[in-house]
């Protein structure tokens, strides 16, 4: 299967493996207007993803949008449980950064393909961060 | 630093600082002669609080290096009922703010810093934390921030510096799209919705709009409108406009020359953009907030509300420096004797406003800020775009004109 390597990386929790289902969509990522952060589903009914739950999810989207709220929000989520198991962009503002520092949530951004065309929406990848990669361990849903 | 020589908390932040400096390639980190954070407890939640709270207890010495101020806060204490806060909510405040305080941080809940507290200079290193202040002091001021969400923005006021990466270095300042106005902006609704056009062209924080054509030098109010909007609708944390901002005297000096025209912008496209929010005439609420209100602006406010009677509730909400001159100056009196509320330290989108909607029966938000009408939709309202006149008329008959 295809790796695909990315510009930056993050890692989550002491920096490991992690392997889920990609939830794929070229729309944006704010966890303040996307989320519905209690249900942990997608809430903005113009969202690609609207009504999709997002927990444990590996998540492939095109870019951060928003403001600054969701550098505190991401480890808010991962307080309750009810968080991405990944966040994977085509681009990335500082905030999202900065939330995944702060949050100990993985993330990979940058690629010299547009990653959401490339990986199918249910395919469950593996992401290592330490080689900045992803993987398609099975690309049907 | 990170041996932990300093304590705990700067320990903590560092690490936090190199993380996230590695992420972006960031060769080394900047001092910075103020941070600015962004921490409404509806974003901290009980965790971010319970965190804020361990930092001082942890290290009780730890202490902000450079003057650190805050964003508006979750509420106005003083018109908590007004807006229907309940209890919980206040705690949680209360206990932030007691964090933050232990930390050596000044209380000076404003988004407006750059219009009251200190704006920065050309070149001034700086990590602020709210979206429009940095779109503003990079653009407007010439000063270099990036976006400094809340723990980035304590962490940079607890060593003094930040990652070098982004809107710090020179390349990242020069123009990637170039526009075209056909038309100049009049009122400050007109402003933001230029703003907040742009920003939705131009895409992502990476992308810097450089702007020609416009017919006059904007004010520090229309400014204020037209980078939150921006800023909002594109994440776009800087902008040049032609023979106006500090790096953009000659197009030629953002590197603009070099680009093609990417989009014409007339009335017709502001126009358009205004008619998205412009779907209902009858109101529930009437809100001038996001940015906070200059002193110039409820000036202007309350000129309109003198001698008026409304039927809906208006609020305007300002920063604690500018409502005590408000006060003295007879302009909080104007508003409130025509039956509306000028709030102070808070903005309307961070203070619970899903929360608020239900504990009032607000769903229909009038207000003349393009940067709010961008959020409400997402906390459940049905936000309408006019100008400030239109507003406050509709506060007296229920209705926009």
């Amino acid at each position: 299967m295809k790796v695909f390597t990315a510009r930056q990386a993050m890692g989550g929790k002491a920096g490991a493996k992690v392997r889920g289902q990609a939830l794929v969509a070229k729309d944006g990522f704010s966890a303040r207007y996307d989320l519905d952060r209690i249900g942990g589903t997608f809430s903005r009914p113009t969202h690609k993803l609207a009504g999709q739950s997002y927990a444990g999810k590996v998540l492939v989207l095109e870019t951060s949008k928003g403001g600054v709220a969701s550098a505190w929000m991401l480890r808010e989520m991962a307080s309750r449980g009810v968080i991405p198991l990944a966040l994977v962009l085509n681009s990335v503002n500082p905030i999202v950064a900065q939330g995944a520092a702060f949050g100990d949530v993985t993330l990979l951004a940058g690629f010299d393909e547009d990653i959401t065309a490339a990986i199918p929406h249910g395919a469950t990848v593996e992401i290592d961060p330490a080689t900045r990669s992803l993987r398609i361990v099975d690309p049907m849903p | 630093m990170l041996a932990g020589e300093h304590g705990p908390a700067a320990k903590n932040a560092i690490a936090h600082q190199v993380k996230v400096g590695d992420f972006f390639g960031a060769a080394d980190l900047v001092p910075v002669t103020q941070a600015h954070i962004m921490a409404d407890t509806e974003s901290l939640g009980r965790s971010g609080v319970e965190w804020l709270e361990a930092l001082a207890r942890e290290d009780p010495k730890a202490r902000v290096r450079v003057p650190t101020i805050m964003d508006p806060r979750g509420t106005d204490f003083a018109k908590a009922s007004v807006l229907g806060h309940s209890d919980w909510m206040l705690d949680l405040e209360r206990r932030a703010i007691a964090g933050f305080k232990a930390l050596g941080i000044f209380m000076t809940d404003t988004c407006i810093n750059y219009q009251t507290i200190q704006a920065p200079t050309r070149g001034e290193s700086v990590a602020f934390g709210d979206t429009g202040v940095v779109v503003y002091c990079n653009s407007v001021c010439g000063a270099r921030s990036n976006f400094e969400g809340g723990p980035s923005a304590i962490a940079a006021g607890l060593t003094g510096r930040t990652p070098r990466y982004g809107f710090h270095l020179d390349a990242q300042r020069r123009a990637t799209i170039r526009f075209r106005a056909d038309w100049t902006p009049v009122s400050l609704n007109d402003w933001g919705a230029l703003g907040g056009l742009i920003g939705r062209l131009a895409g992502n924080y990476w992308a810097v709009p450089v702007v020609e054509g416009l017919g006059r030098v904007p004010g520090s109010d229309e400014l204020k409108h037209f980078g939150a909007a921006m800023a909002s609708f594109g994440s776009s944390a800087m902008f040049h406009l032609v023979g106006i901002t500090p790096e953009a005297a000659r197009l030629e000096d953002t590197g603009g020359d070099g680009l093609p025209v990417a989009h014409r912008l007339g009335e017709k496209d502001v126009r358009a953009l205004q008619a998205q929010y412009a779907g209902e005439k009858q109101i529930d609420v009437v809100v001038f907030s996001a940015p906070q209100l200059s002193l110039y602006e409820l000036r202007s406010l309350a000129a309109l509300c003198d001698g008026r009677k409304f039927v809906r509730p208006l609020l305007a909400i300002t920063s604690p420096q500018v409502k005590p001159e408000a006060d003295r100056f007879g302009l909080t009196d104007k508003i409130e004797k025509a039956g509306g509320h000028v709030l102070s330290g808070m903005c309307f989108y961070q203070s619970y406003a899903r929360e608020i909607a239900e504990a009032n029966g607000w769903k229909r938000l009038a207000t003349n800020s393009t940067k709010m009408v961008n959020i409400l939709g997402g906390y459940g309202y049905v936000p309408l775009l006019a100008s400030m006149e239109h507003c406050v008329e509709a506060a007296q008959t229920g209705r926009l004109p």
